[in-house]
């Protein structure tokens, strides 16, 4: 237990979840090293990483159903981590939704409220509600088996939102989702968190997810937070190589700098950088056929191998011994030998990722 | 996620009792079986060799403990048998009845032990029904003596009561086998016969394994069809057991020889779940 | 889709000949429990329901019918009382030795019945406790742990883990996870393996033959009655007992039809030799 006078309190200031110095692991296997993140009151915030990168640990531990080996959690003032998870103010969304599927959907959503010991006219009332909002009343008598994977999602929201938590977790709630209701349900839980004001953590492995519905977003690989920024931040300002090229496409421009200027293969460019050798960033649509611009850096390509995506195409451009993605506008056309340009405040230098073994 | 008093809950009642009931007396039978019994028919709590010793100098020990291995050995060879072939039809042959044939080879074992050791003392009995038939059909004149009261009365009986065990788990087995290997083995050129050998046996070696297992050790430690059926030339082991508990009152002895014959069980079983291991592919 | 292996004639007689193998004693049994010249003749005749009437005003028969009634209530209550938290352990509980409590626990299950009753007279002994129809309870309960936790171990298995998490996470307890998740995601299992406790209990002599007391257990008394000689009377009862493993066996497949396949008793037997 941390002395009295560590326990922060309360104010606008402090966030509403204060994960610290959080270490786990699993027999030998270290699953998480070190994590400290916060997340504000009326946060949407995403853990994303890739499987094995400990992020559904992570919110095991915060709702409590697995102990980390080091570090603490607190909410609003109070220890959260040392608490049975039936008595933190924290409700999950399932992976699966784990609906009891021996109880009707009237009386998964009312569960919370039963156990409580609510009185059975405000449980009637406030199920009635919530269904409502999830737009599932006219299901209240079916069982869980007889319900499609979008209406089960919503039922599984009613359930953990019943209880009023200061805080929702959401552990990969559209995985089993096809792609269009995926879509459609993502919208809607960001509009849901918007009314209900509830802070949001929501884990998932799919990086356009977590740029479309996040605040903010913490990528996690290896069990080490890599970045913490908002969506935007993170794909303009790539913290790590790893953060570069799980969030989007990039080009990683290996460059040695040399009295203000980082060249790396055929291309060069003017920086204020130090001398030594720095990592580059540069996103495929920040490279472009070029207009002559003079704050430009120019170089010829050529192209070997085109993908069409619908609204926009990639290119794959070989310029001298470099190999580099481009990304133009679907309807341009282009073939063979190109005269492109990219301007230096989009190479953005990125720290090398830690390899781990 | 479940704190530790939960896990105390669920752990210590069952733990205790199972030790209570369970572990001690096993290791009771353990130190009983290096006690002895004085001329006044008291137990004498002073440990020796002696009964050890008395097991293997006696050569009726041994020569029932080897005669109660042979019927079980025949015992589960019968069932093997009689089991294996009735598995296979039914898993591959048997077509929309497979259900159904599957639950009438299930309700025999739901048949009470003593009923079917019963009935088969009636079909064999010298008046019983089969040789009234006989005699009825003018196959033989007189009662056939060797039906009942012999070894072969005890391994028909229990081949009749352990055959449904047996043929569960390589039913089980066979089951299990994907039936596109069996294509992909047709495919590839093999005959039936030459898929049974190299694809059907050896996946479901370990149902053959853990039926045989059944049959053996269940038949081992059976004293009740010998005593019904057997007749002198039919006695097993336990039944040297069940006197020695009982007229002989030697329990020293008696909890020796149950411990060798734990000890032989208990060996079996591992023998049999490494076997087992080396042959399941999953 | 059932595969097309050729069919094979020998093969299908054969199968019904170990078919007529395990019924014809059977149905011997049965048709000569109707048998006005008692056991044995060849062929039967007079049709009676005599040896039924015998049977019904047998005092000692039915004496022992209840006896037996009982002590198979009693080890019901007893097995899943041990079973279920057995299970409950084996499932999520790390402890010293858990090893080495499933593989005695079900022990029982595949061990000649005699090691069980004999061990177990031992213990009653040295304990003092005098034999009777409670020592036959302790006996079955004990011995059926084995069969309540194979049966309960599988239910769990099962059964999603989320779902308990999710009623932990909704601020219900552990007791009230158990008893609103837990055990109604369990009903089936418990429900299956107290009807084969139930008859396994009723049918089990090996055991009981060492605890008995004065009273009988219906096994025994048939045991009883049979080395005094056969007499149709038994027939009868078999008959009867018959019957009823047959309703329970019925019963056991509906429930389980509702649930999934009948695979299980099948699975169950090859759990339960992996020690």
């Amino acid at each position: 237990m941390a002395p009295a006078d560590q326990q922060p309190q309360p104010s606008a200031t402090t966030p509403l979840l204060s994960i610290r110095n959080i270490a786990k692991s699993f027999g030998k296997t270290s699953v998480l090293r070190d994590i400290s993140l916060d997340v504000a009151a009326g946060e949407f915030l995403t853990i994303l990483g890739e499987s094995g990168s400990g992020k559904t640990t992570l919110l095991r531990i915060i709702a409590g159903f697995e102990s980390a080996d080091f570090g603490e959690v607190w909410m609003a003032g109070e220890r959260l981590d040392t608490m049975p998870p039936y008595k933190r103010r924290v409700n999950t969304v399932f992976q699966h939704y784990a609906l009891f599927p021996h109880l009707t959907v009237f009386e998964n959503v009312a569960y919370g409220l039963q156990i409580a010991g609510r009185a059975k006219s405000e449980i009637e009332q406030r199920v009635t509600e919530a269904l409502a909002r999830v737009k599932m009343s006219s299901f209240a008598a079916a069982r869980p088996a007889n319900i499609s994977g979008g209406q089960q999602q919503r039922v599984a929201l009613a359930r953990a939102l019943i209880n009023q938590p200061k805080l929702l977790l959401l552990d990969e709630p559209l995985s089993a989702l096809d792609a269009n209701l995926r879509r459609q349900m993502q919208i809607e839980l960001k509009s849901m968190q918007r009314e209900v004001g509830i802070s949001f953590v929501f884990v998932t492995h799919d990086q356009d997810e977590a740029m479309v519905m996040s605040d903010r977003i913490a990528l996690l690989r290896m069990g080490q937070l890599e970045q913490v920024a908002t969506p935007r931040e993170i794909y303009r300002y790539p913290a790590t190589a790893y953060a570069a090229q799980f969030i989007g496409h990039t080009n990683l421009l290996r460059a040695e700098v040399k009295s203000g200027l980082a060249r790396s293969h055929s291309l060069s460019w003017s920086t204020s950088l130090p001398d030594g050798p720095a990592l580059f960033s540069l996103r495929p649509e920040d490279i472009r056929p070029a207009s002559g611009a003079a704050s430009a850096v120019s170089f010829r390509g050529r192209v070997k191998q085109r993908v069409f995506h619908g609204a926009t195409e990639l290119l794959q451009v070989e310029s001298g011994d470099l190999l580099l993605t481009i990304r133009i506008a679907g309807k341009e056309q282009t073939a063979g030998e190109l005269q492109l340009e990219f301007f230096t405040q989009d190479a953005v230098l990125v720290r090398e990722s830690a390899v781990r073994t | 996620m479940f704190s530790r008093t939960y896990r105390a809950v669920i752990t210590l009642p069952p733990v205790t009792w199972v030790a209570m009931f369970l572990l001690v007396p096993y290791i009771l039978m353990f130190c009983y079986s290096f006690w002895s019994v004085s001329s006044l028919q008291v137990i004498v709590h002073s440990c020796s060799l002696a009964n050890y010793r008395e097991l293997l100098s006696k050569s009726v020990y041994l020569q029932t403990l080897f005669r109660s291995m042979w019927i079980a050995a025949r015992v589960t060879l019968f069932s093997l048998l009689l089991g294996y072939p009735l598995a296979y039809y039914v898993s591959f042959q048997s077509g929309k009845r497979k259900d159904l044939l599957y639950q009438l080879v299930i309700i025999p074992l739901w048949v009470s032990y003593l009923v079917r050791a019963y009935a088969w003392k009636t079909v064999l009995g010298s008046d019983g029904v089969l040789n009234t038939l006989l005699q009825y059909i003018h196959v033989s004149q007189h009662p056939l003596g060797f039906l009942l009261y012999s070894p072969f009365a005890v391994v028909l009986t229990l081949t009749h009561i352990y055959t449904p065990f047996t043929f569960l788990p390589i039913y089980a087995s066979l089951e299990r086998i994907p039936r596109n290997l069996i294509e992909a083995s047709h495919d590839l050129g093999a005959s039936s016969w030459q898929t049974f050998r190299t694809v059907i046996l050896p996946l479901s070696v370990p149902g053959v394994l853990a039926g045989a297992t059944f049959a053996f050790v269940l038949s081992l430690g059976d004293f009740l069809a010998p005593l019904l059926l057997g007749g002198p030339s039919g006695i097993m082991i336990s039944n040297i057991v069940v006197s020695l508990f009982g007229a002989a009152y030697n329990w020293p002895l008696g909890a020796a020889i149950s411990f060798c014959m734990l000890a032989i069980v208990v060996g079996l079983l591992f023998f049999s779940e490494r076997l087992e291991k080396k042959w399941s592919f999953r | 889709m059932e595969l097309q292996v050729k069919q094979s004639r020998p093969l299908a007689w054969y199968a019904a000949l170990v078919f007529a193998f395990l019924y014809l004693p059977i149905i011997i049994l049965i048709v000569y429990s109707f048998n006005g010249q008692g056991v044995g003749g060849f062929p039967p005749r007079d049709l009676t329901l005599k040896w039924y009437r015998l049977l019904f005003s047998d005092g000692a028969i039915w004496d022992s019918v209840w006896n037996s009634l009982l002590v198979a209530a009693a080890a019901v209550a007893i097995a899943l009382l041990f079973g279920i938290p057995a299970a409950l352990a084996l499932d999520r509980a790390e402890f010293p030795g858990k090893t080495l409590f499933r593989r005695i626990v079900l022990l029982p299950l595949i061990l000649p019945g005699i090691i069980t009753g004999l061990s177990l007279l031992m213990l009653f002994r040295e304990a003092g406790v005098k034999l009777s129809l409670i020592t036959i309870i302790l006996g079955h309960g004990t011995a059926l742990i084995s069969v309540a936790t194979t049966e309960i171990f599988a239910g769990l298995q099962k059964f999603e883990r989320a779902q308990e998490e999710a009623s932990l996470d909704l601020g219900a307890n552990y007791w009230q996870t158990f008893r609103r998740v837990t055990l109604p995601n369990l009903r089936l299992s418990i429900i299956g393996a107290a009807l084969l406790i139930f008859t396994l209990s009723m049918d089990e002599i090996a055991v009981s033959f060492f605890l008995i007391g004065r009273a009988n257990t219906l096994p025994l008394e048939i045991w009883g009655r049979l080395r005094r000689g056969i007499t149709p009377e038994i027939n009868a009862i078999s008959t009867i007992i018959f019957a009823f493993s047959l309703c329970a066996i019925v019963a056991w497949y509906r429930l389980r039809m509702r649930s999934e396949s009948g695979q299980e008793i099948t699975d169950e037997l090859l759990r339960s030799t992996k020690l």
